[in-house]
Formats: structure tokens, C-alpha cells, sequence
């Protein structure tokens, strides 16, 4: 589904990305690790396609498709979604009235969805101002529930939820997902950013990768990765590299 | 009661739109009561609200002797060269509402003022909103399609009685060539609300006023909302002002001004006179294109009970809310139109369609030179 080859990022006059080799096939979830500022928001921001992220060399190819310079809205239209650690807030637009813009099961699934996430109360709201760090997450899920994404990225589902709503969260990013459904039959895939990798309780993650300064240097089993991580830290992965 | 059908239905089909566009409604579908000048001429009044009134100001001077004692007491005669020149004047035009006492109305009056073929229209409004009232307006002005160059002289005394309610929401649809001089003051008494909103997104030459509100009786609150874009060649210095002039007075002032080459200077002004008062200035600018944005948010207290504060900012569109809205998959223009509508939501509440529908196109209008 996603194929990205030798990329290479730079962002104002650095460049933050080098050299980025990553697959991920349909039906697949992978799950990207890596310290405080090595470059995996980096890299999702380049994948949805934000003006701030330019390529300098390399490709990314979307079901087929090189989508390197293309425009974000058409990237969200062949069917890439983002859960944002940190959306803006837009004062004066209602949650609802977006959703309902961006909806791609019509204005009327609107209500219901909201209803799923406890996020009813919201649709009249001015989007994601005076959100609490849950009802963002709430939010930025709903948005993805509407808009039906079939590669959906997301950057720290886990920060700033309290364990209700990660339940709820992990719940909905699963169903999202397609983790319901037969392994066969099961098309949709996701790339996660994750530090605690709770996440990893609700939805199961086929392959895990760590990104630091830019570059990944090792992929493995995602739970095997996450307790050298957590048992010895990251400069294991930098020796894991040497070797 | 005053018509002349005649004058209202010789009005071209382009008129009509433009006074479409200010809120007029003249199915009257909507409205309790209405007002209606062309230049200098009263062309139609009725009211069918019971306890309201709406008058001509010689015949309200003529039937009520007390109209009088609300003439030029908010707004001196000798204010600035404006008022001289509407106080002076022999025939004196402009319109006259009364609420009397506990007389309410949800179902909003009109009052349009048509500029059409004299080179200066001036008016002397008042509004007197009796112990217990309720009443909304809507003022409309504008300009024929054909009028190139004139002024519209304006003077607005509003009396919001004990425990009354006056919502004013005037919209401003002018020319390229016109020149506006609004001069308008409020009096709120005890337990008082005065709201007062105002619109003016399409081209003028110059719009000068600093409409205010003193909030004379204990508890009374003020509100003015402002919605503005300044289009190239437009000048306009808008202001708003509340005296917090008794003890639990509050004042809200908020404006929204976007400009897509204009100049704006939004002005705001809040004097804390009185013990447990509170005042807020909110001024939000949106340069589009090159214009400019020039906000004055004054906040002055004369004691340690006043509470007031302010926030401005001014700048452009911030490039990653866009980018926020197109990952959701709208394109570049629907992210940035959808942030504009945010941007000028305010809130006003009794806004007729027709001018929902001519804010949408303003925006649309600038966003295809953004």
C-alpha cells in the first residue's frame, strides 16, 4: 500500500530525514519507535504532504501511486488519514460543521459517529479549543471515522489520555484498523507512532520500526522492540545498527 | 400609519437587491415593524407589535410631547461639524421607535435608509425602549446602484430603559464614492442590555463613527459586535466605546475585520468609572491582501473595583490550520474559506439571510485573491 524509497527531508535548512526505506503492505500495521526528535512526526507530516516538508530526493509511492508532490487534499482523497498529536485549534469552526464537510458516509452518519466517541456535545463546538488532551484525541478520531481512511497514520494516539479513554481510543483506532475482521480479508493499513506503546494492548502491530537522527535503523517485532527500549533504552538500537 | 407603494415598487429590481442585501425584508415576513426613507423622504412606516411604535420624527415630536426631552440629550447638538449639520436642519427626517412600557417583541423592526439621488441624506433616530421592553432592530443602509458620489449624515440616540432590551443590528451596503458619518450613543439604565451589531463588507469611501454606550444604571450590560472587510480604496475607522458609569456594569466589545486591501483602524474604547465593573476589548484582523489592520484597543480605569481587559491580534491565516483542513481532504480554497467563516463567526444572532448568504460571497470574493 505505502512505498517509500531513499527519502530524503528538509525542513527550512536542515535536513531531518535521511535515506528513508519503509513498506507497508495492505492489511498491515506497523509501529514506529525512536526518540524525542529523531524525525517520526517528521516523516508522517511528509507523508500526509505538509508545505513545511520538502523532499530531496527519493519517492513515496501510494497504492501504486508516486505521491511525492502531490497537493495534501488529493493525498487525503486516495485515502491517507492522520490522527494529529497536537491539531490546531480553529476558533469559530464547529467541529460538526467540519465533519459534515468531510464526511464520506454523508452528513447524516455524522451524529451517530459522534455518539460512539462520547463526542456528541462537541459538534457544536469551535474545533479543539479548550479541548482536553482526551477530547482532542476524541476529535481527531471521529474526524477519521468520518473521513474512512484506508492508511491511517498516527502520531502518539497515547499522549495526554487519561486509561478510560484510551480504552476507548485503543477500541476505535482497532476497529479503524479492521483488526475485527479476518486477516484475510482485512485491507486497511496504519503506520503508529508510539513511546509507550500502549496502544500495542488494543491493536496488534505486524512490524515495528526505530527511527533516530533521521534514519531507521532497525525493524523487528514490535513488542520485542519495545522491551529492549524499555529494558535498556534506545542507545541499544544505535549498537543494533553498529553491528 | 404612512405608505406610498408607489415609491417602494418603482425602485429598480438592482435596488431591491441591495436593500435585500442590508436585511430589508419587504414581504415583511419576518418583521413587526418598518421604516423606510429614501434621501429625505418617509416612504412607508407601519408596526404591528402591540405597545411599539414606529414614527416619523416630526410626527412622533407632534404626538408625544416628551419625544422632546430625548432629543439631543445622548448626542450634543455641537458634538463634531456632523451633528451641527443635522441639528440644524428645518426638516428634520429620521425615525422614531418607541417600546412602551413591557412591550416586547422578538420579531425584529426595520428601519432602511436609502440614499438615491440627493448628495447628503441625513437622519435623526431614536429609539426609546421604556421600563420592561423589548425590541430588535434592524437598520439598514445603503446606496442606489447608480449613486456615485454622497454622505449620509446619521444621528442615533438610543434609550434602553430599566430592565429593557434593544438589539440594534445595522448593515452597512454602500458605493465606492459614498461617505458615511455615523454618530450614534446609547443610555442604558438599571438591569439594561444594549447589543449592537454591526456589518459593512462591501466597498465605501470612507466610514467614520465610534458609536457608545453609557452604561448609566447599576447592572446594565453592553455588547457591540462589529463584522468588517476592507475592500481596496475603502477607509474605515470604526470604534466602539462603554462607560461602566454605574456598580455592576459590564461591556463586551468585539470586533472581526478582515482586509483584502482597505485600511481599517478599529478602535475600541472602555472607561471602568465605577466600583465592580468589567470590560473586555476583543479585535481579531485578517490581512488578506495588502491593506491594513490598524487596532486602538484603549482600556482606562479611574479605580481599583474596575476590571477590564483587552486582546488584539492582527496577521494572516496560519498556513498549518489550512493544511490541518486539506488533510481532511477539503482543497486549498475550501480550507481557507472555511477558516474565514470561523474567523467571522460572532455570533450574531437575528441575521437575516440574505445577508448570511452576502457574507458568504464576500468571502468567497476574497479568498479568490488570497
Amino acid at each position: 500500500m505505502l512505498d517509500i524509497r531513499d527519502l530524503s527531508v528538509r525542513v527550512e535548512d536542515r535536513e531531518v530525514l535521511h535515506g528513508i526505506n519503509l513498506q507497508i503492505g495492505g492489511g498491515e500495521t506497523h509501529v514506529l519507535m525512536g526518540p524525542n526528535g529523531s524525525g517520526k512526526s517528521s516523516l508522517l507530516m511528509t507523508i500526509m504532504g505538509f508545505g513545511n516538508y520538502s523532499v530531496t530526493s527519493g519517492s513515496i509511492l501510494f497504492k501504486g501511486t508516486d505521491i511525492t508532490q502531490m497537493p495534501i487534499h488529493e493525498r487525503a482523497e486516495l485515502g491517507i488519514g492522520m490522527l494529529f498529536q497536537r491539531p490546531p485549534a480553529i476558533a469559530g469552526l464547529k467541529l460538526g460543521k467540519l465533519l459534515t464537510a468531510t464526511s464520506q458516509l454523508g452528513g447524516e452518519a455524522v451524529e451517530a459517529l459522534a455518539q460512539s466517541v462520547n463526542m456528541e456535545d462537541f459538534l457544536t463546538r469551535d474545533i479543539n479549543v479548550g479541548f482536553s488532551g482526551g477530547e482532542i484525541k476524541r476529535s481527531e478520531v471521529l474526524q477519521l471515522k468520518v473521513q474512512q481512511p484506508e492508511f491511517i497514520m498516527l502520531d502518539e494516539p497515547e499522549s495526554g489520555v487519561d486509561l478510560e479513554n484510551m480504552a476507548l481510543m485503543g477500541r476505535e483506532v482497532a476497529h479503524l484498523l479492521e483488526k475485527d475482521v479476518h486477516i484475510i480479508d482485512r485491507h486497511r493499513s496504519g503506520l503508529i507512532i508510539t513511546h509507550t506503546g500502549y496502544i500495542l494492548d488494543y491493536v496488534d502491530a505486524d512490524q515495528g520500526h526505530v527511527m533516530i537522527d533521521g534514519q531507521i535503523r532497525c525493524h523487528g517485532n514490535p513488542r520485542e522492540i519495545l522491551k529492549v527500549v524499555q529494558e535498556k533504552g534506545y542507545k541499544e538500537c544505535l549498537r543494533c545498527k553498529q553491528m | 400609519m404612512q405608505t406610498d407603494v408607489n415609491e417602494l415598487e418603482q425602485l429598480s429590481q438592482k435596488d431591491k437587491e441591495r436593500l435585500a442585501l442590508t436585511g430589508l425584508d419587504l414581504e415583511m415576513t419576518n418583521r413587526c415593524g418598518s421604516f423606510f426613507q429614501i434621501d429625505q423622504d418617509v416612504v412607508h412606516t407601519s408596526c404591528a407589535a402591540e405597545g411599539i411604535e414606529i414614527l416619523p420624527i416630526a410626527v412622533a415630536l407632534e404626538k408625544y410631547d416628551w419625544v422632546s426631552d430625548y432629543c439631543w440629550k445622548a448626542v450634543p447638538k455641537d458634538k463634531d461639524k456632523y451633528t451641527e449639520y443635522v441639528a440644524k436642519q428645518e426638516m428634520p427626517q429620521g425615525v422614531v421607535v418607541i417600546a412602551h412600557e413591557g412591550a416586547r417583541s422578538e420579531t425584529p423592526l426595520q428601519a432602511c435608509l436609502f440614499l438615491r439621488q440627493e448628495k447628503v441624506q441625513h437622519v435623526h433616530n431614536i429609539v426609546i425602549a421604556r421600563e420592561g421592553s423589548e425590541i430588535h432592530l434592524i437598520s439598514g443602509c445603503a446606496s442606489s446602484a447608480q449613486k456615485e458620489h454622497g454622505a449620509h449624515l446619521g444621528v442615533t440616540e438610543i434609550y434602553v430603559g430599566k430592565n429593557a432590551k434593544v438589539t440594534s443590528t445595522m448593515i452597512h451596503n454602500w458605493s465606492p464614492g459614498i461617505s458615511v458619518f455615523p454618530r450614534s450613543m446609547a443610555i442604558v439604565e438599571e438591569g439594561g442590555i444594549f447589543l449592537s451589531n454591526y456589518v459593512c463588507m462591501q466597498p465605501v469611501k470612507k466610514i467614520q463613527m465610534y458609536p457608545t454606550a453609557r452604561l448609566a444604571g447599576k447592572g446594565a450590560v453592553g455588547r457591540f459586535s462589529s463584522i468588517v472587510v476592507g475592500t481596496p480604496g475603502s477607509h474605515l475607522d470604526l470604534g466602539s466605546r462603554a462607560i461602566l458609569g454605574a456598580e455592576g456594569t459590564s461591556a463586551e466589545l468585539i470586533t472581526r475585520a478582515i482586509t483584502t486591501g482597505g485600511t481599517i483602524i478599529s478602535r475600541g474604547h472602555v472607561l471602568g468609572e465605577t466600583d465592580k465593573t468589567r470590560g473586555h476589548i476583543e479585535c481579531k484582523g485578517l490581512i488578506l491582501k495588502d491593506g491594513i489592520i490598524h487596532a486602538i484597543p484603549e482600556i482606562e480605569g479611574h479605580l481599583t473595583g474596575t476590571e477590564l481587559s483587552h486582546e488584539a491580534a492582527v496577521g494572516k491565516i496560519a498556513r498549518h490550520e489550512i493544511e490541518y483542513l486539506m488533510s481532511r481532504g477539503l482543497n486549498e480554497e475550501e480550507a481557507t474559506a472555511t477558516i474565514i467563516r470561523g474567523f467571522l463567526d460572532v455570533k450574531i444572532s437575528g441575521l437575516p439571510e440574505v445577508l448570511q448568504k452576502q457574507i458568504d460571497d464576500a468571502i468567497d470574493k476574497a479568498e479568490s485573491g488570497f
